[in-house]
């Protein structure tokens, strides 16, 4: 009477094993590892194992296991003190080239990850770590692009001959002001031209004496450099975070103008923060050798194409406009000791055509000084500048050199660091921090764990209790609903949160609600006088609509709520609109199935234990 | 094992005034007592700075706040969190502004660290700034709006225009009467507490929409029935499977509640309080709202043969 096609059993029990396998993994735990990366993301050397193991052997520390995957090599610990000694270890055997950093890998066996097998990912809050949301400072940006133009634009026009009266920001546009029509003119045209001012809304503006130009930012161009921007800032954190040697970091933009940056396992934020918000960077520049620099100060009349700085003794110094190379131009930083003076001090290698410039200036300027100038920039657009070195060129050199002028090694070490990283676009501010102790993870887990066992329990024994063998039907339904769950968020990779335990709990309630209707239904269906399989059949079917609806309305709501939220809340709608899914299947389909095999196949049954 | 042996039939239409004058007191105490009292709005909307460290032995409090004050903090609430060594420093946002908002931090863990025997452990650090406050309060309003609207067209999709209304009067309820309890009893209101305020809306929802199924089904199965008959007897005939659903619901909540941790503690008592006010309102307010109307059989023929194509699957 009441039987499924074999098919269907075949389906389910499919699905369950299925369920069961990618489950599977989360049963297994973790080990204390370390991962070792290049500092400069090339692949790892193949001897690079044998420098590692010497240097453990000599320490005495044993490792479990170690594999190499792509660009990175794994090490597992039997435990957390080894890992930690072996950190320091591996860090001293291989130098700065390479990062060393603390992990917790999965004890999968091998042959279940071949097979896609893993456990879920845990969420900050319950391994601990850092998560920082950080804003892009784009008034700064804007501000800055604009005196790139009005730099960009005095330079071109010099560069052509065109004299001009002034070339300066003026609100949220440039002003130029010129003496003739046909300076004009041709200021237009080289405008037009030039690779460099491209972006600019142009039009005339006549004063009482002057022929003026008025140009501002197009809103296009705008967007591009807000897109641009904050792209270059995600490339740099990404080098940074790889820099402070951080496994399984996360960056990722977050509307317009917004970066999330997740570091688990991360303890020190002190730390972390200052690298990841750093605006650092150098710039190489010629000091002004024409002009006396104490006259400058005193009268205030500085050259035009020169700056007035002071050096690192407070002395004034006039520095020329031009750039020679800047922190964009440098593809590698290393920081160490000057062997003669036993300085700390960073030396740089530069790209082909920051060293071609390089070459060029110091070739014709061999007996000259050249200084270096170190950049801050803060959130809020204030900008401090310091020149940090001035030394004589004594030869000519091109792509590698050296700085000094640090004030120590932990200073010269994390400015080679940021060197390395490269610089930030614009600026960038925390707006949100929420960093996790792992005592507090450690917490977290245990209760999260509790709860949802005793939740589970609770909820099977009142169901086997209110509606027994059917109950149990339910039970075995609702522990199936679990593990399908699991193995659901496992293989998506979804975060597992504390929200998202809440979730899973959750879901656990609601869905014995789709076996609560259709039991009621099918005692209701046997109050009315209707035969055992009869009722059966009738409270399955007249159950599956309000289910279907009740289902769905949920699953708006919980959808809302993924558009809506962030992190956390995006976590607990995931597990809840999974949970609906899991639990249509494993409610309706999963019980019918043992319905139908513990009471189908009778002729007459003639009570039902429900 | 059953709660409602026979067929029950309670007279719950019959009581309607009385649960319309019960749900008018409901929601007109929750919005005076949201109005006086404000909701106790966590960091997440209020913008500022959490820090929570774990002292070796209970610390006084009063040092605390000195060492605090000592380094600037004037403005710092301290309170214990739990245990007696755990330690809950709140620091308001205007405190926090200028260039180093995400550096108070890193000041007060320092200052925490002073003159203490034993290590001071770092629990957790929370920093929302100015910005992303006023932006979450935004989203979290839209958020309930954006899901009421797309209820309302579910529900008038698949039933008619008169339910919509209905289960949407509910939500509101809900929605309100939870938030005047979570005002009332000064509950944090976080992040958590919206995503359960969301959960409510889904939980009473499905309370609403079984009871409208059974509705819908009744009216041409009852014919001589007037609409008033005819929703009592479905509130009856789903009587017995709204009390299991919210007790099981319920059940899991409570261990949340009692087992989850301070964290998830916000979550579950609105969860809680939402739960019972859903069901109650799934039976009152919808269906008060639905006679209000004037539903009648007339208004669900047409849409009843697509309940019908979906009833006859497995």
């Amino acid at each position: 009477m009441n039987q499924y096609p074999a098919w269907k059993y075949l389906l389910i029990v499919l699905i369950l094993s299925l369920g069961v396998f990618y489950a599977l993994p989360n049963l297994f735990g973790e080990d204390p590892a370390l991962q070792v990366t290049s500092a400069r993301g090339f692949t790892i050397p193949l001897d690079l194992d044998a420098n590692i193991e010497d240097a453990l052997v000599v320490e005495n520390l044993a490792f479990k296991n170690k594999e190499r995957a792509g660009n990175r090599m794994l090490y597992r610990f039997n435990s957390t003190e080894d890992q930690l000694r072996a950190s320091d270890v591996i860090k001293q055997a291989l130098g700065e080239q390479y990062v060393v950093a603390l992990n917790l890998a999965h004890a999968t066996p091998t042959w279940l990850r071949s097979l896609g097998g893993k456990p879920m990912t845990m969420g900050l809050d319950l391994q601990g770590g850092v998560h920082f949301l950080m804003q892009v400072d784009m008034d700064t940006a804007r501000s800055q692009q604009l005196d790139r133009y009005v730099d960009d634009l005095r330079a071109s026009l010099r560069d052509e001959g065109i004299r001009y009266v002034s070339v300066r920001r003026e609100g949220n546009g440039l002003l130029a002001l010129l003496r003739s029509v046909e300076d004009r003119t041709s200021t237009l045209e080289l405008i037009r031209k030039d690779q460099s001012l491209q972006g600019l809304d142009v039009s005339e503006l006549d004063t009482e004496e002057y022929f003026g130009i008025s140009a501002t930012v197009l809103e296009a161009q705008l967007l591009e450099l807000q897109k641009t921007a904050l792209q270059q800032n995600i490339n740099t954190l990404r080098n940074r975070v790889n820099e402070i040697g951080v496994a399984e970091p996360v960056i990722q933009q977050q509307g317009a103008d917004r970066v999330v940056v997740q570091l688990p396992g991360v303890q020190d934020t002190v730390d972390a923060k200052k690298i990841i918000g750093a605006t650092a960077t150098l710039e190489y520049r010629a000091v002004d050798e024409a002009n006396d620099a104490f006259t400058a100060a005193q009268t205030a009349r500085i050259p035009p194409e020169s700056r007035l700085y002071n050096d690192e003794r407070g002395q004034p110094i006039l520095l020329k406009k031009r750039l020679i190379v800047a922190g964009d131009q440098l593809i590698g930083a290393n920081s160490g000791f000057d062997q003669q003076t036993g300085q700390p001090q960073v030396s740089v290698t530069l790209d082909g055509v920051g060293a071609k410039r390089m070459l060029d200036f110091t070739r014709d300027n061999v007996g000259n000084r050249m200084a270096v100038v170190y950049i801050e920039q803060k959130p809020g657009g204030r900008k401090t500048e310091e020149v940090i070195s001035v030394a004589v060129v004594r030869e000519p050199f091109g792509k590698r050199f050296q700085t000094t002028g640090l004030d120590s090694m932990a200073e010269a070490s994390q400015l080679a660091l940021l060197l390395r990283a490269g610089a930030l676009a614009a600026p960038m501010e925390i707006v949100e921090e929420r960093t996790v102790g792992p005592s507090l993870g450690a917490d977290n887990v245990e209760q999260g764990f509790k709860s949802v066992m005793i939740g589970f329990i609770l909820v099977l024994v009142f169901m086997a209790f209110y509606y027994r063998v059917f109950g149990l039907v339910a039970d075995m339904a609702l522990f199936a609903n679990l593990v399908l769950l699991v193995a659901l968020l496992s293989t998506l990779g979804a975060t597992l949160t504390m929200p998202g335990i809440a979730g899973i709990v959750l879901t656990v309630g609601m869905a014995v609600d789709a076996n609560v209707l259709i039991f009621e239904r099918i005692r209701e269906e046997l109050r009315n006088g209707n035969t055992p399989q009869a009722s059966i059949r009738a409270g399955y079917d007249k159950a599956f609509s309000t289910i279907a609806d009740a289902n769905i309305t949920t699953l708006i709501a919980a959808f809302v709520l993924f558009l809506f939220g962030t992190g956390p809340i995006k976590g607990f709608a995931v597990t809840l609109s999974l949970g609906i899914l899991t639990s249509m299947f494993t409610a309706i389909m999963g019980t019918r199935a043992v319905v139908n095999l513990i009471y189908g196949g009778q002729k007459r049954v003639r009570k039902l234990a429900i | 094992m059953k709660f409602l042996n026979k067929k029950t039939n309670i007279d719950f239409m019959g009581k309607r005034k009385i649960a319309f004058v019960l749900s008018a007191v409901l929601i007109v105490s929750s919005i005076v007592i949201l109005a006086t009292k404000d909701l106790n709005f966590g960091l997440d909307f209020t913008g500022g700075t959490l820090i929570e460290v774990s002292y070796a032995t209970a610390p006084e409090i009063s040092d605390v706040r000195e060492n605090l004050a000592n380094a600037g903090m004037t403005d710092a609430v301290v309170q214990t969190f739990g245990a007696a060594s755990d330690i809950v420093v709140r620091i308001p946002p205007k405190d926090v502004e200028g260039e180093n908002s995400a550096e108070i931090s890193t000041i007060v863990l320092g200052a925490l660290q002073q003159d203490v025997e034993g290590e001071v452990v770092m629990r957790r650090v929370e920093f929302v700034g100015p910005q992303v406050g006023d932006e979450l309060t935004e989203q979290g309003i839209l958020a309930v709006v954006y899901a009421l609207i797309g209820i309302f067209l579910y529900v008038m999709i698949r039933f008619q225009w008169r339910f919509s209304v209905g289960a949407v009067t509910a939500l509101v309820h809900d929605i309100i009467v939870t938030m005047g309890v979570l005002a009332l009893l000064q509950v944090e209101f976080d992040l958590t507490v919206v995503a359960a305020l969301l959960a409510v809306i889904g939980y009473s929802l499905n309370d609403t929409i079984v009871l409208f199924d059974r509705i819908r089904e009744n009216f041409p199965r009852l014919r001589k029935a007037t609409s008033l008959e005819v929703v009592n007897t479905s509130v009856n005939e789903t009587l017995s499977r709204t009390l299991m659903t919210s007790i099981t619901t319920l059940l899991v909540l409570s261990a949340l509640f009692i087992f989850g941790g301070e964290i998830i503690h916000a979550f579950a008592f609105t969860l809680i309080v939402g739960v019972l006010v859903g069901t109650y309102s799934s039976i009152y307010v919808a269906s008060t709202t639905l006679l209000e109307l004037g539903v009648s059989k007339f208004d669900l023929l047409a849409v009843e043969k697509e309940g019908a194509t979906l009833d006859s699957m497995p």
